[in-house]
């Protein structure tokens, strides 16, 4: 009892008036859960400010044909950079940030199971962010002048051969997230056996909130297709350092196994950062409509059904390489077989608040525009899964818009989604609705002014990748929408990072359950204190705080 | 604890075999695609006493797990020691292996496909033998200094990346010396 009393009196003392340099300390040293938590995700968005920034300078260089507003190699660069940052250094940080924070508490227990592997994952990811964005500064080092990579995301060989690549910028693309994967394979690890081994007195694997589920089915997939991309690094590491050959095309190796390797790992990739975004959206939406959520076996199975059809699909990436029409059938339609599961969860959604009494919180309005946008983006995949129509429009503007509409308009608004609807349990105080609503408006209309348009130039024949283009393709005014979007956008995150701010001084307090939600986590205090529970719930239904609230119409009678 | 150790080792068993699947793919694939010499079939000897020494020592560790059970510290120290010396000896067959096809035949990993692959996939799992024999390092001081006695279900744990690693190499054996000689 005295330790419980000591840690809550030093609770009340934090924050208030202690050096900066102890709570440093304090931060640097911890192993908690939800502190690593917060530091995922804040270092998340602050990659995401500066992946932001690349592609502002991106969308300036292409407002109109013939611009020179960065020199063509910088251009090379910034799209390398802006694709590796959102991949590795914004989507996965904040999903297993979110994670981190939020599976011990939704399942009851105190911490994750090895919080030290959890702190070593931060902190390896963290170096591996800095080191990729050192090489702005350090580039090829003692070697030359300062050069980030420019090989695009997926770094595809023989371009990453020394040959074709001398100097350390594309080392330090590979190693940065060489040793960043090492971090995520720790942290998915620690999930798979956290959720496995320490969920509380009767949170059955059927009662776990979706978000868990999510958090489970990404990890188990992260194990099986992260380490993959590890090794194409490790023998492009030994290409580069030790004279091997597994990419040298003059030595008789083949370049398209690195393509087969990396997207193996890159297509998965995108379903470990559009599932918990899905767990977001599960969570919200029963929430705000108040009603339970519908179908909740069925969303569980689709989950597992995307993994496991996910792993079977990454050659669609691949239709212009000249597999033959065998393998190209068949990834087409595997790809198409994804698009089964995926519009189960839609329907879930929609069932959810079909019949709700829906209120329009701002975490609700970024989960309804979530659910258009994921749609749009969704047909536009299944419109690219077919290899004839691929074979026209790969590497054009229209799949970037495709997967910008996956991860910005989908992924990134179920974000912005879980910030404005966690963010009272974490800090103890409300966000503003009255900014979040100017965030979300300002957002929402600029984003898809900017990728809504950019089917059309894509559509028209506009490749990707190009630092500009001629003046008589009709592409000039559709880029100049699209770039147009882009103000909008900007002023919406500055009014996101001013609503966080303000509110984290003057925000409404909270209280434990400012929503009237149902899931573990508001049964504690905002913020939850180190332990997380004085006392860990029982659990009986897949809502235990509605049973709580309502102990005379318990939700288990109706599972 | 140790049903958090069991699921985590679990875990890494299965991102490991993942790592080393694209290894054995890659040497797979590129079977016969070396565009000169040494080949494999010039070059390779059959490591049958490797194979055998490796392959024996998952039965003495499983030998000293059991002694551990029945509370004889010692005489799994003893044990676990045989086991160190197994897998001492496999990886000195590996250096030996190594440096006659380095010094004797010029083949190294920049010399063709062959070498680029056999390295990197033997490599691999002679790196994973070596942080094997230091957790078993560990283990055997824990044993005769009879703290292990306590930590059972840990060296439990720490055995089954052993066999992990004898597993894996039965398919670099059979990858290698049978299917790509």
């Amino acid at each position: 009892m005295s330790v419980l009393a000591d840690t809550m009196a030093s609770r009340r003392g934090a924050g208030a008036h202690r050096p900066l340099l102890a709570v440093l300390h304090e931060w640097v040293v911890t192993v908690d859960h939800k502190r690593l938590g917060v530091m995922y995700v804040v270092s998340g968005l602050v990659f995401l400010v500066v992946a932001g920034l690349e592609a502002s300078a991106m969308r300036l260089q292409l407002a109109w044909s013939g611009l020179h507003v960065v020199p063509p190699g910088t251009f090379n660069q910034l799209f390398t950079m802006h694709g590796t940052t959102m991949v590795f250094l914004v989507g996965i940080p904040i999903v297993f940030g979110f994670g981190n924070y939020l599976v011990p508490l939704m399942i009851g227990a105190r911490d994750l199971a090895f919080p030290r592997l959890n702190a070593f994952g931060f902190w390896i990811f963290l170096f591996g962010g800095l080191l990729l964005h050192f090489s702005f500064l350090g580039g090829e080092g003692l070697y030359g002048g300062g050069a980030a990579p420019a090989i695009g995301w997926f770094a595809y060989a023989p371009l990453t051969e020394r040959a074709f690549t001398p100097g350390n910028a594309t080392d330090y693309w590979n190693l940065a997230l060489l040793v960043a994967g090492v971090g995520t394979i720790a942290t998915a690890v620690n999930m798979v056996t956290t959720i496995a081994t320490m969920r509380g007195p009767g949170m059955t694997l059927g009662r776990m909130p979706i978000f868990v589920w999510e958090i489970l089915t990404i990890s188990a997939l992260t194990l099986i297709i992260l380490p993959p991309l590890t090794a194409a690094q490790i023998m492009l590491l030994l290409d580069r350092f030790l004279g091997a050959h597994f990419f040298d095309t003059q030595a008789g190796a083949s370049a398209v196994m690195w393509q087969h390797f990396f997207w193996f790992f890159g297509h998965p990739e995108v379903y470990i950062l559009m599932l918990p975004g899905f767990g977001f959206a599960s969570e919200i939406i029963p929430v705000f409509s108040r009603k339970v959520l519908f179908g909740y076996p069925m969303l569980v199975a689709a989950s597992a059904g995307i993994g496991l059809v996910g792993m079977g699909t990454w050659a669609h990436h691949m239709f212009v390489v000249g597999m033959g029409s065998t393998l190209n059938a068949a990834f087409a339609a595997s790809t198409m077989l994804v698009a089964v599961p995926t519009g189960v969860k839609i329907f879930n959604w929609l069932g959810t608040m079909y019949g709700g009494k829906i209120r329009f919180g701002t975490p609700m309005l970024f989960c309804c525009a979530f659910l258009f946008q994921f749609l749009c983006a969704g047909l536009t995949g299944i419109m690219l899964s077919v290899a004839p129509f691929d074979w026209q429009l790969s590497d054009s503007y229209f799949v970037v818009a495709h997967f910008h509409f996956m991860l910005v308009g989908a992924l990134v608004f179920t974000i912005f989604a879980a910030i404005y609807y966690w963010f009272p349990k974490v800090t103890g105080r409300m966000l503003s609705e009255r900014l979040g609503r100017w965030h979300f408006w300002l957002f929402v209309i600029g984003f898809n002014i900017t990728f809504l348009t950019m089917h059309v130039p894509g559509m028209l024949g506009m490749p990707r990748r190009i630092y500009t283009y001629p003046a008589d393709r009709g592409w000039e005014i559709w880029n100049l929408v699209v770039t147009l979007g882009l103000p909008l956008q900007i002023v919406g995150i500055l009014i996101f990072v001013i609503n966080i701010v303000i509110s984290l001084r003057r925000g409404a307090p909270a209280g434990d359950d400012p929503w009237d939600a149902w899931t573990l986590e508001w049964a504690t205090t905002s913020p939850p204190p180190a332990y997380n529970f004085d006392v860990v719930p029982v659990v009986s239904s897949r809502r235990p705080l509605w049973d709580l609230k309502h102990p005379d119409d318990p939700d288990g009678p109706h599972e | 604890m140790n049903e958090r150790g069991r699921v985590g080792m679990i875990g890494l068993i299965v991102a490991e075999t993942s790592l080393f699947a694209v290894f054995v793919v890659a040497y797979l694939f590129y079977i016969g695609k070396s565009l000169n010499g040494p080949y494999p079939k010039d070059v390779l000897e059959l490591p049958i006493f490797n194979t055998v020494c490796l392959l024996s020592s998952s039965i003495t560790i499983a030998v000293a797990l059991r002694a551990l059970r029945t509370g004889a510290a010692r005489r799994a120290g003893v044990w676990l020691l045989l086991t160190i010396v197994l897998g001492a000896v496999f990886l000195a067959g590996t250096a030996r292996e190594w440096y006659r096809l380095i010094v004797g035949h010029g083949l190294t990993i920049g010399t063709n496909l062959f070498g680029t692959t056999f390295y990197s996939l033997v490599g691999l799992h002679a790196s994973h033998v070596i942080v094997g024999l230091a957790i078993l390092i560990l283990l055997c001081v824990f044993a005769f200094s009879g703290t292990l006695r306590e930590h059972l279900e840990r060296a439990e744990i720490a055995s089954w990346y052993w066999h992990f690693v004898d597993g894996v190499w039965i398919v670099v054996f059979t990858v290698v010396y049978l299917v790509g000689r």
